[in-house]
């Protein structure tokens, strides 16, 4: 019998080879091609990662947000007087948070840090509006992306965390598929245009499908995984949602182009911003456990 | 005329002489700066206008940090970078014995004096020089350091180089971002990420002249910078 992790990674590549297969021989268009190709890649780390153990994972994710707050900061309007508080959150809060995930004892009283740093430079200028553009950086790509591995139980369990984010990323990729074969209506034309009620109603209701199947990763019995997956996939649209009005206001379609097919780094994890930490708290609350982002 | 060079060019890789440490030590100094630029800027290239090629270019690029050469390097494909040469300041890149080993050693760099008044040779014949042994020359024509968004007027030395080898092809380039991550006076880079677009390949047109060309090039490089262009991407 296959541990968890690896039944799942085994399923994973069985449908990425039928992917490439079918890539191959019915001539899917370039950029699906090259997003297949980036899904091993991201199967393979990930994967890796989980079989190595809790360290490996938490390590991968500190540099995932690493990743992603460099996207998230290239956008804002950040001048060179809040270099200091840059540098300090990404050298300093951000590997303190993963530390504290990795005894367990994640908080967020460094968000405390940014403002005071901003002040100290002595510079005034639309002094809210920068406190707020790195705060919410620091939120969405170190303390938000810091709950998936907060998942990881320091008993090496890995379920609901593979649940979360196969969950999540799933609903993400029905989305996409649903919205090219059956879209006819955008459900945020001023937002994102590729978003549509078709997608969105697809991905949902098959996310949910997916999450009661894959019960047996979680504690929770099929309904119950049912109901979270269902949150789960709600939590990750509007985290795409979000993060496209973000990129739409700053004029660009992508964060980057980190990953051939998908875009930036952010754009392949922002649903997982919004998911993550409500899956996180849900789990928590509902096995009476301290409640997560308390001490 | 005979021009004599500026400075005595170090030459291509494959015609100099230098022992396995002397090797090893630069082609680790070099990975090491490329790989930090990756860590900190993400060194993301744009080819917008033309794809990697390795034919001989001189890539025309805006000035907004000590570091745009390193960024430039770590977005081109690696079979690029050892015949890609930065054009610099000789006073600055002389001034100190690191200075002048990553310049001369590491980047092979055409230094050329920038002072007319101290200038007692001919830049134009150094860059040729690289230009003719198979090297892509990278050239800043703004010549010092930009505020960063904008774009300072272009010296003329680029005009009177594609004068001389009016064949070669001028890839414009925008490098985005690197003026929050290095600033004019900084020591600590700010991790934020950066990418270099890639233009359409130019040439001087036949009749253009020099304040036409310059202004063209001018305009070209500061419409890759433009927001409109990252979008279109």
């Amino acid at each position: 019998m296959l541990s968890q992790p690896l039944t799942i990674l085994s399923a994973l590549a069985v449908v990425l080879t039928i992917a490439t297969l079918a890539g191959a021989v019915i001539g899917l268009e370039q950029n699906l091609k090259e997003r297949i190709r980036s899904w091993w890649w991201i199967i393979g780390v990930l994967g890796s990662a989980i079989l190595l153990g809790r360290t490996a994972v938490i390590a991968l994710f500190a540099g995932i947000s690493f990743i992603v707050l460099r996207e998230f900061l290239a956008l804002t309007q950040l001048e060179t007087s809040d270099r200091r508080a840059i540098v300090t959150t990404l050298v300093l809060v951000l590997p303190f948070q993963y530390a504290l995930v990795g005894i367990g004892q994640a908080n967020w009283l460094t968000f405390l840090v940014v403002p005071v740093l901003i002040a100290f430079s002595g510079d005034t200028r639309n002094y809210l509006a920068r406190t707020a553009e790195l705060l919410s950086g620091q939120w969405i790509c170190i303390y938000c992306i810091s709950c998936v591995p907060a998942l990881f139980g320091r008993n090496q369990q890995s379920g609901p965390m593979i649940f979360l984010i196969l969950v999540t990323q799933a609903s993400d990729v029905l989305q996409y598929t649903f919205g090219k074969v059956a879209g006819r209506h955008k459900i945020a034309p001023s937002i994102s245009p590729s978003k549509t009620v078709e997608g969105f109603i697809g991905a949902i209701l098959s996310a949910t499908a997916l999450g009661a199947g894959l019960y047996w990763l979680t504690p929770f019995k099929a309904p119950q995984a049912g109901v979270l997956a269902f949150i789960i996939a709600l939590a990750g649209f509007l985290g795409g949602l979000v993060m496209s009005a973000i990129k739409r206001d700053r004029g660009v379609k992508d964060w980057s182009q980190l990953i051939p097919g998908h875009g930036g780094m952010l754009d392949r994890v922002d649903s997982l911003c919004f998911s993550a930490p409500l899956f996180l708290f849900l789990t928590r609350a509902l096995f009476s456990a301290p409640p997560p982002l308390a001490h | 005329m005979t021009i004599t060079p500026a400075m005595p060019y170090l030459g291509t890789l494959g015609l100099r002489k230098e022992s396995i440490r002397t090797r090893i030590l630069r082609t680790a100094v070099a990975g090491s700066l490329i790989g930090v630029a990756r860590i900190v800027t993400g060194a993301e290239a744009r080819w917008v206008g033309c794809a990697p090629s390795a034919a001989t270019r001189i890539y025309v690029a805006n000035h907004t940090s000590h570091a745009d050469f390193v960024l430039l390097w770590a977005a081109l494909p690696p079979s690029l970078r050892a015949r890609t040469v930065p054009v610099a300041a000789a006073e600055y890149w002389n001034s100190n014995a690191i200075r002048r080993y990553l310049a001369n050693q590491v980047f092979r760099s055409v230094l050329i004096e920038r002072d007319r008044v101290d200038r007692r040779h001919n830049p134009l014949a150094s860059m040729l020089h690289a230009l003719d042994d198979g090297n892509s020359l990278i050239v800043f024509p703004e010549s010092t350091r930009g505020p960063g968004k904008t774009l300072l007027p272009f010296k003329c030395g680029i005009y009177h180089l594609a004068n001389a080898r009016p064949d070669i092809e001028i890839i414009p380039v925008w490098i985005d971002n690197l003026y929050r991550v290095l600033p004019r006076g900084a020591i600590l880079p700010a991790p934020l990420q950066c990418s270099a677009t890639f233009g359409e390949p130019t040439r001087l047109a036949a009749g253009e002249d020099k304040q036409e060309f310059l202004a063209r090039l001018h305009r070209t490089v500061e419409q890759l910078g433009s927001p409109s262009c990252s979008v279109s991407r």
